[in-house]
């Protein structure tokens, strides 16, 4: 039985003092970007700390840069023996070779599986369904709707998430990483019960994210929402979160995941 | 030398990463002659069984690797992939056949519990046969990385060293004498990983 896992999120943009590098940033409701650092350093303490897995996500809205985006993954992988989900910006198949064989492991694709849904086949079938995660953003939208969001969570779509992740599912993806725009960034807690209605609704993992703040809110993705992961960005980047304390908590909390002696 | 099977698919760089970590002279081959020169053979694998044997088949890869591994007896790592495709034959999108090392069908997960996801991906407890030295200083039940949608169904128990519990035990690990291959992923599965590749580093199949 796998372990329930729990995945630090980092999220990176081109550095506004140096076009030719990424940095770690944090986001608040998809928008008020801050740049905090460096993205190697940080996954290696992620690592120490015993993360489960890393997700790695250009969210920069005009720099797409796969090859930029490939080289932070490069020097990722030379030194850091864990599971890496790389997205942001992959449109083609050529994006999915050029990224693993820079060590990633799974690829991460939204917009453009949105707008042509035959991709998640076809990079299904070449690459093996584990290796290929769609990532859904999703907010209310003014009529308090759930919609799925493209572009950066820039574009309202009129898909509920729901929907799209059984279309997902049947088009050969692996796994699905669901994001809450409106609680991103907010510690308010996660979206169980949208979670809950999809990982209800598919046979492959379901990958919860957006709002955690507190340990509880981990046990609650995994115990209310039943995701088979939890992804966090603000709560491990920003704040000086114990990652080994958080793990207790959640293991306390009746959790079935790793624990280190 | 190490020598990892390059067929043109995948993410060999991980795997390249953690021997190159553990300061091995290691290479990545892409054609099959670059293999003569290797004391120890890694077949990776990422993707779907279809591809991956074809590529084997079109690179030529094939008689060379039955050269090295069955008559030359070089002790050989099979990862994911690498070792599905060492069984006679996949279902995996059809019916496929393989290297045909280990009498063994690749079979799709069937747990009993409808909650249970397939792919299975994450970190299993692993049970393993007491005193394999591949699992030198592995604890019984260790978590290990693993990413599968299908897994080998060796048709004699002697093969299997290891498994991990999936409301029916799953093959993890498989053996059969200079060959070692598992579905877990040791370049992915920090502290223990790096472990099992070291023992592979050490084992010695010859004085088994």
């Amino acid at each position: 039985m796998s372990k329930k896992r729990l995945i630090p999120k980092l999220q990176l943009k081109t550095s506004s003092f140096d076009k030719n590098r990424m940095v770690l940033v944090i986001t608040k409701q998809f928008d008020k970007v801050i740049e905090i650092g460096d993205a190697v350093s940080q996954a290696k303490i992620y690592q120490d700390q015993g993360a489960d897995e890393l997700i790695f996500i250009n969210i920069d809205r005009q720099d797409k840069d796969i090859e930029k985006l490939s080289r932070i993954i490069r020097k990722v992988s030379e030194e850091i023996f864990m599971p890496i989900t790389v997205g942001g910006g992959v449109t083609t198949e050529e994006d999915f070779r050029v990224l693993l064989s820079n060590g990633a492991d799974k690829i991460s694709v939204n917009t453009h599986a949105f707008r042509h849904p035959e991709f998640i086949t076809e990079t299904s079938e070449k690459y093996g369904a584990q290796c290929v995660v769609i990532s859904i953003d999703y907010k209310k939208n003014a009529a308090g709707s759930y919609v799925v969001c493209i572009d950066n969570g820039q574009a309202e779509t009129d898909m509920h998430p729901l929907d799209w992740a059984i279309e997902c599912e049947k088009r050969g993806a692996g796994e699905l990483l669901l994001s809450s725009i409106d609680r991103d960034g907010t510690n308010e807690g996660l979206d169980t019960d949208l979670t809950r209605q999809i990982a209800e609704a598919v046979s492959i993992p379901v990958i919860t994210s957006g709002g955690c703040g507190l340990a509880k809110h981990f046990s609650d993705g995994y115990q209310v929402g039943m995701a088979d992961a939890v992804a966090a960005g603000t709560f491990f980047a920003h704040r000086d979160q114990n990652f080994m304390q958080t793990r207790s908590q959640i293991r306390n909390a009746g959790v079935n995941i790793r624990l280190f002696t | 030398m190490i020598g990892i099977v390059d067929y043109g698919m995948g993410n060999l760089l991980s795997v390249y990463s953690a021997f190159d970590y553990l300061g091995i002279d290691v290479t990545i081959c892409k054609t099959p002659d670059e293999l003569e020169q290797a004391d120890r053979i890694v077949i990776p694998g990422v993707g779907a069984f279809k591809d991956c044997i074809g590529k084997l088949h079109s690179e030529n890869f094939v008689s060379k690797l039955n050269e090295e591994v069955l008559v030359k007896k070089k002790p050989t790592l099979g990862i994911c992939l690498g070792m599905q495709v060492m069984a006679k034959r996949s279902f995996e999108g059809g019916v496929h056949e393989g290297l045909g090392w280990f009498d063994a069908d690749v079979i799709k997960l069937h747990p009993n519990d409808p909650a249970l996801r397939i792919p299975n991906i994450g970190w299993n407890e692993i049970s393993h046969r007491e005193g394999f030295p591949l699992f030198k200083g592995i604890p019984q039940q260790a978590d290990l990385y693993l990413v599968h949608s299908y897994y080998v169904k060796c048709n004699d128990p002697q093969n299997v060293v290891a498994t991990y519990d999936y409301t029916y035990p799953v093959t993890a690990a498989i053996t059969k004498g200079n060959i070692f291959a598992t579905q877990f992923h040791p370049e992915k599965s920090q502290d223990f990983g790096l472990r099992i590749l070291e023992n592979f580093l050490n084992w010695n199949p010859a004085n088994v």
